[in-house]
């Protein structure tokens, strides 16, 4: 009993307990569709269509004839056909403009003063109404076009009265504004994908979801992990093994999300509005050495929430609501966008999210901030480890009843 | 050799175990009798380390479980109270999951695993995902893979507990071949009938607390009862949590 035998080979425990985890989740139709399906496939699809569809609808709006309804256009003919030289094709007059627009029926409505004709004659200024809800974004691109076309309107006619009179058109105009955007391309595409980081670590959080939440509570559920912690392995071992599996599963939905990215990217079209994009190998490359220490970050957050569960699906609602925190720092680039400092790319989350969108603009990370993201993120994935092993280590983890 | 002494163990004001001690020796059946609720699983989880006692030693072949406890684990095959098996694996990659986890040489690994699964007779049965397995094949698998590591100590915790008749007679035979073998068995149970037909020694626990600890004859004897269910009564002081 107990031979011993000096030099044979024996596995390692770390290396048992990972390969029995991925073996075992390799045969669960559910881990698989969520961490190699669903899980990195489906962000890809969902932005290529929204951001396909956006763009599309912008590059509508500012190339096709646009329906204006116009009230009072019979008083005001030189405007209309100023107007229909601006691409807008009026349409009847509709009887209650402000309903019409708050209701979405239309974009905007022009209406056109009873005194529009008298005034102009008289040389008086004269109100023409712009009516459109800036709630709705939506007609934003609308709304500009067809002020744009009035206001050019006035300012040609201003001129030529202004000339009639023997003035020069600049004594009315000392300051003209001369708009030069420094956006580069890729810049202005950016703004569009400030939610493109929240897609990488969503796809993190589904690979090693199901993985996390079976390999603690669901062990404890099935009653296997007291026999398990009987073995004469300490359990920091078998916690790494585990770590180790949930860290691969969620790696590989990563890469698989990235690859999407590449093959997508080129579809999505953006050079139509000048953007460039750059989802190619060097971008995939910088997420991914990005987004390596917040594996390991998730992986033992997510273990931890799971070991504090009572039951599996206590441990599932828990591990979903913790998949909300990283939607934070993309949110609040989208509605605060605030220049980025150096402590910044040392948080967890808002590092990636600021390396991320870096490399995607193509002003490239420089090395201090990827040692600054590698750096914060690791130091917090090796307390949330730690805690999670002093978690493991309690009598009552193992005590399913 | 299971050595126990003076064990505490109390869960907030509870308090499960309250000074058991006892002696399990090699080559002998020692049984842990007792009702419901009385400190048998809490003991026996002192015993393979789960939780450490709050007072007291544990002594298995002469180690210290307090001093070194995977020492004590490698020394035991343990049949908890837990016996859950992982059920997209069939039951041979079961074993050899628990295998490696002792280290087990992977050259003798093959041959341990399919000496139990003859000894066990689930031949039938090795080969097949575990998922759906009867509560007898899968307490098969759970002996199997708990003594894959060939340890001189064997605890079983309510080894057959939802077994059929047999399944029973099955795992009661094989309890008797370890004995023979001469390892250390250490079981609970609380039915009698399983107790007084395989035990060399019977330890009676009731209340967290050693009432008894004699071989059956000698439990006879001493309650002055020629019946053993009658002599258990007497010296628990209840029929509370007994069955037949």
């Amino acid at each position: 009993m107990n031979a011993v035998t000096a030099n044979a080979k024996r596995a390692s425990a770390f290396l048992t307990v990972f390969l029995k985890e991925v073996r075992e989740n390799l045969r669960d139709r559910r881990t698989i569709i969520t961490a190699l399906v669903t899980g990195p496939l489906v962000g890809p699809m969902i932005f290529a269509l929204l951001l396909g569809s956006m763009l599309s609808r912008e590059l509508d709006k500012a190339e096709q004839p646009l329906h204006v309804p116009v009230i009072g256009a019979e008083r005001a003919p030189n405007l209309i056909d100023a107007l229909k030289a601006g691409g807008i094709v009026p349409q009847a007059a509709i009887a209650n403009p402000e309903q019409a627009v708050r209701r979405q029926d239309t974009d905007v409505v022009v209406r056109i003063g009873g005194n529009y004709a008298e005034s102009w004659r008289k040389g008086e200024p004269v109100q023409v109404e712009v009516i459109f809800d800036s709630s709705q974004r939506d007609a934003n691109t609308s709304v500009e076009r067809v002020s744009r076309l009035v206001e050019g309107y006035a300012r040609q006619q201003g001129a030529m009265r202004l000339v009639a009179r023997g003035l020069s058109p600049g004594t009315a105009w000392p300051i003209s504004v001369a708009r030069r955007d420094q956006a580069t391309a890729q810049a202005r595409g950016v703004l569009m994908f400030n939610m493109l980081p929240y897609f990488f670590v969503i796809t993190i959080f589904l690979g090693g979801m199901y993985l996390a939440i079976d390999l603690t509570a669901g062990e404890r559920e099935r009653q296997s992990l007291e026999p398990l912690f009987a073995n004469p392995v300490p359990r920091w071992k078998i916690l790494a093994g585990k770590l180790a599996a949930i860290c691969t599963f969620s790696c590989i939905s990563l890469l698989i999300t990235l690859a999407a990215f590449a093959v997508l990217g080129p579809f999505v079209p953006v050079d139509k509005l000048g953007m460039e994009l750059n989802l190619g190998a060097h971008f995939a490359g910088t997420v991914f050495l990005l987004m390596l220490p917040l594996v390991m970050l998730i992986a033992a957050l997510q273990t931890l929430v799971a070991a504090f569960a009572k039951s599996y699906r206590e441990a599932q609602m828990y591990v979903s609501l913790l998949m909300f925190v990283p939607i934070v720092p993309s949110l609040l680039m989208a509605v605060f966008p605030i220049k980025a400092k150096a402590w910044m790319y040392a948080v967890p989350l808002l590092g990636q999210h600021l390396g991320v969108m870096g490399a995607l603009r193509g002003d490239g990370v420089s090395l201090q901030q990827v040692l600054y993201c590698l750096g914060g993120t690791l130091a917090a994935a090796v307390v949330a480890t730690l805690i999670t092993a002093h978690l493991y280590r309690s009598e009552r983890l193992a005590i399913s009843g | 050799m299971i050595e126990v002494k003076d064990l505490h163990k109390a869960f907030g004001a509870i308090k499960a175990v309250d000074g058991v001690g006892f002696s399990a020796r090699d080559g002998q059946i020692t049984g842990l009798l007792g009702p419901n609720g009385a400190g048998k699983t809490t003991t026996l989880r002192m015993l393979y380390t789960l939780m450490k006692p709050d007072r007291g030693q544990i002594l298995v072949d002469g180690i210290d479980a307090a001093a070194d406890p995977l020492a004590v684990r490698r020394q035991l095959g343990v049949l908890p109270d837990a016996r859950g098996l992982y059920k997209r694996l069939t039951a041979r990659e079961n074993i050899d999951y628990f295998a490696r986890l002792h280290g087990l040489p992977e050259n003798e690994l093959a041959s341990r695993r399919e000496a139990l699964v003859k000894a066990l007779e689930m031949e039938e049965i090795a080969d097949r995902r575990t998922e759906g397995f009867s509560q007898g094949q899968r307490v098969k698998t759970a002996i199997a893979r708990a003594l894959i590591h060939d340890p001189r100590n064997v605890i079983l915790d309510e080894p057959t507990n939802g077994l059929d008749v047999m399944a029973t007679r099955a795992l009661r035979q094989f309890m008797l071949k370890l004995k023979a073998e001469g390892r250390c068995v250490l079981f609970s149970s609380h039915i009698m009938q399983e107790v007084a037909a395989l035990c060399d020694r019977i330890v009676v626990i009731a209340h967290g607390r050693v009432v008894a600890d004699e071989t059956p004859q000698a439990l006879r004897e001493q309650t002055g009862e020629t019946n053993l269910e009658d002599a258990f009564v007497k010296i628990i002081g209840s029929e509370e949590g007994l069955a037949a």
